[in-house]
């Protein structure tokens, strides 16, 4: 007998902008947050708007046992679901209804603290996950040997290489034993070798019989493991199906934002730090932001930014991609020698990285901006391919006298020179 | 156990307004409050070189200071009983109340990775700092203990309502660690406020001096401090110094529980936002 595991109807959740950009306010702030609200609302080129909705009208069912995937671009609205499944954030409309315990592996390791063994962050873990102290000795074994520690578990945690510490923390989370396990990415990290020891104790927990709620950006993962999967963009349900079309519609539609792109606290992933991406924008001359380029008009693309430390030899970079997937062109702010120079190190503070796009370079058609902030060779603080994406109208563009299709990303304004060389 | 939970149905929707306080929720999870105590414990031990030793230092070196101080050179009275143990006596009660206050009051951001992954009933953490507080306070109450026996003094037989007093201290810090917890989430000028609020809170807390220094007229007055109860409650049971004043205790009662109920109704109007702003 089947029965319904998650029941999802209506659900919402909006947030406030202000209070998601800033980490925490004083009393002074939220007072002069006030009054630029007030002064704002008289002007009318309120560029942000003050709420979004991370998920709006949302309904769903999970049947018991069903292994369900979740798909979606950064900032979907796929974690803002799974934090209210699993009731660390409230919804701000709807209703969710949840039979059973559900266990969640938003992050493996909370709470674990470096000072305590391995013995005593498995109790403190187990604990914060929900689980009874009966339960955690008698799984204990289990967990240990699951997490190949053995050796160590009286060893303070901060002594644990970032592998055990991963195993430890995974093997806690994989033994909560829930009726509904909730899982975001958690295999993004780790070696080849774990990742496949998780994949098989997931698709262990699968078979014996629990709803299991998957999320990820690993397309072969969701391939492997799950038979149907939703698709979330922008906050909505766009498409529940059998798990290889779903894939297939989301790897073939560019599912990203106009115009700009906001980075929200959540979708920053945690070793990004020092380094904190806040906005993607396309800005016309005048800096209005701009959902449609015109090819014969130059345009901006600016990343804002916060460095919390120094950085040493930091270099911005943007790539423009078409819808297709081919690289138009890759550029970094630091490309110029002088400026190389200047800006060697950066010291911590907010930072615009701006780059004109000059008139005459894209041709009419759909395009994707991908970002990237590293270090040369030494690391990469943060990457999204998909950032942005916009579209180019070529009207006016060199050649539209004839409204044909022009081959090719590039539309350039040549010189050409024709002569009669000879007249009959 | 599994197939009770089978049929355990969560619902979950927006709550508006002044929550329900879904206290069984917090009873299901009392085990976590034991660990993260004991977490909180067992870290600053490791941490600290003298270890337990500093749950003593602090109160006893408060009242040589204040032996020397008020005692000595100000000559302020002491029912009757040496200034070092009158001051040693309110100062035990009044470490863990302002040692919760601490801690308690940064629990919440201190832990935002665990509040912005995991569900459990957020009180949680402001209680097990409180709780932590409480082990402190044992180990200072034996030095009382031999303080007692060195002064020659024997504890009154009034000193089973001291557990009577303890829990009023315990009910005040954590009433007004709920306030301040959750303010804190929303705003930092808390860590700025409550310096000032302690050193204020002790100056009208007979801690250094004794309450009958304070006229008769104000006294009720005096007693809306629920701290004032239990220094006096404190010494009362222990040192039999001041006549127990029936109106007092009633008054500090009634404060305590007001900080509790309504810290515990404005925590819980917060707790859907600590998620989303921590």
């Amino acid at each position: 007998m089947s029965t319904t595991a998650i029941r999802v109807e209506n659900l919402g959740k909006q947030y406030h902008i202000g209070e998601r950009l800033s980490t925490y306010n004083t009393l002074r702030e939220t007072l002069s947050e006030r009054l630029k609200i007030a002064r704002k609302k008289d002007k009318k080129d309120n560029l942000l708007p003050e709420t979004i909705w991370a998920l709006r009208n949302l309904n769903f069912e999970v049947e018991q046992g069903q292994v369900l995937g979740v798909i979606g671009r950064n900032g979907a609205g796929k974690s803002t679901l799974l934090k209210i499944l699993s009731r660390v954030t409230e919804p701000t409309e709807g209703i969710a209804e949840i039979r059973g315990r559900v266990g969640s592996l938003l992050e493996v390791g909370t709470g674990f603290h470096p000072e305590l063994t391995g013995r005593e962050n498995i109790y403190l873990n187990g604990a914060i996950l929900g689980m009874r102290r009966s339960e955690i000795e008698s799984k204990f074994d289990e967990i240990v040997s699951f997490a190949e520690v053995e050796k160590f578990i009286d060893t303070p945690v901060k002594r644990y290489s970032s592998g055990m510490y991963l195993r430890l923390a995974f093997a806690v989370a994989a033994h909560l034993e829930p009726e509904i396990l909730v899982v975001d990415e958690v295999l993004a990290v780790g070696d080849a070798e774990f990742q496949r020891k998780c994949l098989g104790k997931m698709s262990d927990v699968a078979r014996e019989g629990r709803t299991v709620m998957f999320v990820s950006h690993n397309m072969s993962a969701i391939l492997r493991l799950t038979e149907e999967t939703l698709v979330i963009d922008k906050g909505r349900l766009l498409l529940r199906a059998p798990t290889s079309e779903a894939v297939d519609f989301y790897l073939s539609r560019g599912l990203t934002e106009e115009g700009q792109r906001i980075w929200l606290k959540d979708e920053i992933p945690d070793q990004s730090s020092p380094f904190r991406p806040i906005a993607l924008r396309l800005l016309d001359q005048k800096g209005n932001i701009l959902e449609t380029v015109r090819s014969v008009e130059s345009f901006y693309l600016e990343l804002e930014y916060e460095l919390s430390k120094n950085i040493k030899g930091l270099r911005i970079g943007f790539y423009m991609i078409t819808s297709r997937g081919e690289f138009v062109f890759t550029t970094f702010d630091t490309d110029d020698p002088k400026q190389f120079e200047e800006y060697s190190s950066r010291k911590s503070g907010f930072y615009v990285s701006r780059c004109e796009i000059p008139a005459d370079l894209l041709n009419a058609g759909r395009y994707v901006v991908g970002v990237n902030a590293s270090t040369y060779r030494i690391r990469t603080y943060f990457h999204d391919e998909q950032a942005l994406a916009f579209n180019v109208d070529a009207s006016g563009a060199p050649g539209t006298q004839w409204p044909e299709t022009r081959l090719g990303p590039v539309r350039p304004s040549l010189n050409w020179e024709i002569k009669n060389i000879e007249n009959v | 156990m599994s197939s009770k939970s089978q049929t355990d149905l969560t619902v979950i929707r927006p709550s508006n307004g002044w929550a329900a306080l879904n206290l069984r929720d917090l009873w299901t999870y009392r085990e976590l409050i034991l660990f993260l105590t004991w977490r909180d414990l067992k870290v600053r031990y490791k941490q600290t070189l003298l270890g337990a030793s500093w749950a003593v230092l602090q109160p006893f070196l408060t009242m040589v200071v204040f032996s020397i101080f008020f005692g000595g050179l100000a000559e302020v009275p002491s029912d009757g009983v040496p200034y070092p143990i009158f001051s040693y006596t309110a100062l035990i009660p009044w470490t863990l109340f302002s040692k919760a206050l601490q801690d308690a009051s940064r629990s919440l951001v201190a832990s935002s990775h665990m509040i912005t992954k995991v569900y459990f009933p957020r009180m949680i953490l402001p209680l097990a700092s409180v709780m932590a507080g409480l082990v402190d306070f044992m180990i200072a109450f034996v030095v009382l203990l031999g303080m007692m026996i060195y002064f020659d003094i024997f504890p009154t037989g009034n000193i089973w309502t001291l557990p009577l007093f303890l829990l009023l201290a315990l009910i005040t810090a954590v009433g007004v660690s709920f306030w301040l917890s959750a303010l804190n989430v929303l705003y930092r000028d808390i860590g700025y406020v409550l310096p000032f609020l302690t050193q204020f809170w002790m100056f009208i807390t007979p801690i250094a001096y004794p309450s009958s220094m304070v006229p008769e007229q104000w006294q009720a007055l005096y007693a809306v401090n629920p701290m004032t109860g239990v220094v006096e409650g404190f010494r009362w049971a222990l040192l039999g110094t001041g006549q127990p004043s029936g109106t007092m205790a009633i008054v500090s009662s009634l404060v305590a529980l007001l900080l509790l109920v309504s810290g515990m109704f404005y925590f819980k109007r917060m707790e859907r936002m600590f998620a989303d702003m921590v």
